[in-house]
């Protein structure tokens, strides 16, 4: 049988992917534009082909409600990455230590991300409400002094929200970080044993720096996480008190459902999609320019070889 | 051989396909009636409808989707796109305005015209639906958004004799019920609760010309002045009465409070009475209800609809007329207001079947002076969700009258 041409290979695999791009290209990317087309037209409950302008734009950054929704994502995004990369990684570091019944552990803490927070969120707010949960538990048990109330406070519920957010999505970084941490070469400990250094420098100075991928990977899911934040917001507090920790998804969903505002829901969407794309494109020029970095030293290497041979 | 089952097999699916086709035609006024009406009480109530409808020769097929706003984007969606349902329910409001704009609705005028919608209809509900002397939607319940339902344990406790006839009054009972050691006001903190409250107190403090000043006129200037600012004053105080707990909570858990007689008060929609008749209380007995203060009080007026999405289709425009002719009957009216805790959106009826609360608000609604249209029936969702905007932040920050005021003005005008 003689080996196929490379031509038709690629055909074959082009011919596999069609229905995927063509899926990404008209759901996807239809979508974006279209999204787009309607952000600059007057529409209301129905989608109209007129043209106004930017006017929707200038509304949106009118109101209250949408710099305020940004805001509270920037908050909530830098403290919900942080605690769920610090805490993931502590947990892995502490399951990596070969506890008893560490797959008992392992699920328990990956549990939490396996259940819909619309259940999950409803049991957080209630832990959280001063009035039935742990503030007048506390308070039942003899501390009268005790107050926890973030969740109805104006300045706090952005942290009570993270909190419960963490919860959740900690056990997901804590199995990535775990893989992470099983694929380093037990090799490397022997060594570092041999040498005497104490297991908290490795980890800081050895580990930590050879993890970037583990890191890498949950930051861009957690990120995602970020953006789209919509679930825990509506299940604990709706988005209160007052607008408190209202966010973008949530303001898209009102306009776009409740308030019969297409053009407006579709102008703040057109916003995120372009502030996401913003903050994605430096990571991506990264990303591109260590993979040509990478080739371009793979070359060398290969060039390389013969005359480090011939020089042996 | 192969060829041959296939094709077989082609033909049986189509004979099936058609078979399928000829027998739903067959079917007689077949209607597919879209509508949010999906927990205990509702689903019994449209039942009713189903009911009315079957036995006056249709076929109902029901098409329940849960929750209002996602019912209402199914709805539109399938108008869109072109395969609507027969009927689809909304609120009576604004709602469907853009659809009647862009000649996505039916009108029902013949039915209007003989059952004389015209006279039996209140105003409020006739304003809604009438659209450029065209009726687009069929009324089949109003609702009466912000009763005051209060604990009669809880008052009796806190030495109150009578139930409040002025804000005053109202006020002095809610610093009664503190002083019990009462929740004085069952609050839910989410924001369409905030807006309810907000409107009632409005409509009861303001009164009703302040109120169609800003919901009718959209009167930016008046919402600036001195009388609007101390009535948002007023509104504000009412937070003074509610419990730390009260942000993000439920309609139903409030009114849980009331039952219990944890807490005095709630201002509530009569769909309240759900809550009080699945804990065994009975209006008069163990609970009091009361529209607003005084003899003269307002009353509001809300409600459901169907509309009827446009087709040439001549069985299905059949069908929505009977749907609106079996909708409206009085027989049907009172089955369907019984178990979903509404009242007839006619005063002709036999009120004897209603509860003590829905007796007097047929009784008031036959007073046409009284009859005052929710927000939602003058202006678009839009704009109620800006104004909902601000007022769910006067309520929960220390934002001044001043500042709140402004904002109002500023939603309005935009």
């Amino acid at each position: 049988m003689p080996p196929r041409r490379p031509l038709l290979r690629h055909a074959t695999a082009w011919l596999a992917l069609l229905p995927m791009a063509a899926t990404v290209l008209w759901v996807y990317v239809g979508s974006v534009l279209w999204s787009m087309r309607i952000s600059v037209s007057s529409s209301r409950t129905l989608p109209i082909s007129d043209f106004v302008g930017f006017k929707q734009y200038t509304r949106l950054f009118d109101s209250e409600r949408w710099t305020l929704s940004l805001q509270n994502m920037a908050l909530f995004g830098v403290l919900f990455v942080i605690g769920c990369l610090v805490i993931g990684f502590l947990l892995a570091v502490f399951i990596d230590q070969r506890v008893r019944g560490e797959g008992l552990l392992r699920t328990i803490f990956l549990y939490p991300y396996a259940m819909s927070f619309v259940a999950t969120g409803l049991v957080w707010q209630w832990m959280l409400n001063p009035e039935l949960g742990l503030q007048s538990t506390v308070r039942g048990w003899g501390f009268a002094g005790f107050t926890f109330d973030w969740i109805v406070r104006q300045d706090m519920v952005m942290v009570a929200i993270t909190i419960a957010a963490v919860w959740q999505a900690c056990g997901l970084v804590m199995a990535l970080m775990l893989a992470g941490l099983r694929g380093i070469d037990e090799s490397l400990w022997m060594a570092a044993r041999i040498d005497g250094i104490p297991p908290w420098r490795v980890y800081a100075s050895i580990v930590l720096p050879m993890m970037g991928p583990s890191f890498g990977t949950a930051f861009v899911l957690l990120a995602v996480g970020v953006v789209k934040v919509f679930d825990v917001v509506v299940a604990m507090t709706q988005g209160g008190p007052g607008l408190a920790s209202e966010v973008p998804a949530k303001f898209i969903i009102d306009n776009l459902l409740v308030r019969a505002n297409i053009a407006l829901a579709s102008a703040a969407s057109t916003v995120l999609l372009l502030t996401v794309l913003a903050l994605l494109a430096p990571w991506f020029y990264a990303r591109a320019h260590a993979s040509r970095r990478d080739e371009r030293v793979a070359r060398a290497l290969r060039a390389g070889e013969p005359a480090a041979g011939a020089a042996a | 051989m192969i060829h041959k089952t296939r094709f077989t097999r082609l033909g049986l699916a189509l004979t099936l396909a058609f078979g399928v086709a000829t027998f739903a035609h067959a079917q007689a006024n077949r209607a597919e009636v879209l509508h949010w009406w999906t927990s205990g009480g509702e689903s019994a109530a449209v039942k009713e409808l189903a009911n009315a409808y079957t036995q006056a020769g249709g076929t109902w097929v029901d098409s329940a989707i849960a929750g209002g706003e996602q019912a209402r984007a199914a709805a539109v969606n399938r108008m869109v796109g072109g395969t609507p349902p027969t009927a689809a329910q909304f609120n009576t409001s604004k709602q469907f305005l853009d659809l009647i704009d862009s000649g996505l609705l039916n009108n029902v005028d013949e039915v209007a015209a003989k059952n004389n919608w015209d006279k039996i209809l209140p105003a409020p509900i006739l304003n809604s639906i009438k659209i450029k002397g065209h009726f687009y939607a069929v009324p089949v319940d109003i609702h009466m958004p912000a009763w005051f339902w209060y604990s009669k344990a809880a008052f009796a406790k806190a030495g109150i004799a009578a139930e409040p006839k002025t804000p005053d009054e109202f006020f002095a009972d809610l610093d009664k019920l503190k002083a019990a050691g009462i929740v004085p006001l069952a609050f839910g903190g989410q924001p369409w609760q905030e807006k309810i409250t907000f409107y009632a107190w409005l409509a009861h403090v303001g009164g009703p010309d302040m109120y169609m000043k800003l919901y009718r006129d959209k009167d930016a200037a008046m919402v600036q002045g001195p009388q609007f600012k101390a009535f948002l004053a007023s509104f504000k105080r009412l937070h003074n009465y509610v419990d730390a707990g009260s942000p993000n909570r439920n309609w139903n858990d409030a009114t849980a409070m009331v039952i219990s007689g944890k807490a005095g008060v709630q201002i509530m929609g009569d769909w309240a009475k759900g809550e009080f008749a699945t804990a065994h209380q009975t209006a008069g007995k163990e609970f009091g209800c009361f529209p607003g203060f005084g003899p003269k009080s307002p009353y509001l007026v809300a409600g459901d609809v169907f509309v009827f999405p446009k087709t040439t289709d001549a069985a299905q425009v059949k069908s929505q007329q009977l749907l609106a002719t079996v909708f409206t009957s009085p027989a049907t009216q009172v089955a369907f207001s019984n178990k979903k805790g509404s009242i007839p959106i006619r005063t002709d009826v036999d009120v004897k079947g209603l509860d003590m609360c829905a007796q007097m608000g047929v009784a008031i609604m036959k007073d046409v002076s009284r009859q005052l249209p929710t927000p939602e029936m003058l202006i678009t969702p839009d704009l109620e969700g800006s104004l909902q905007d601000v007022i769910t932040k006067f309520w929960n920050t220390n934002e001044s009258v001043d500042d709140a005021a402004k904002s109002m003005a500023a939603a309005l005008k935009n």
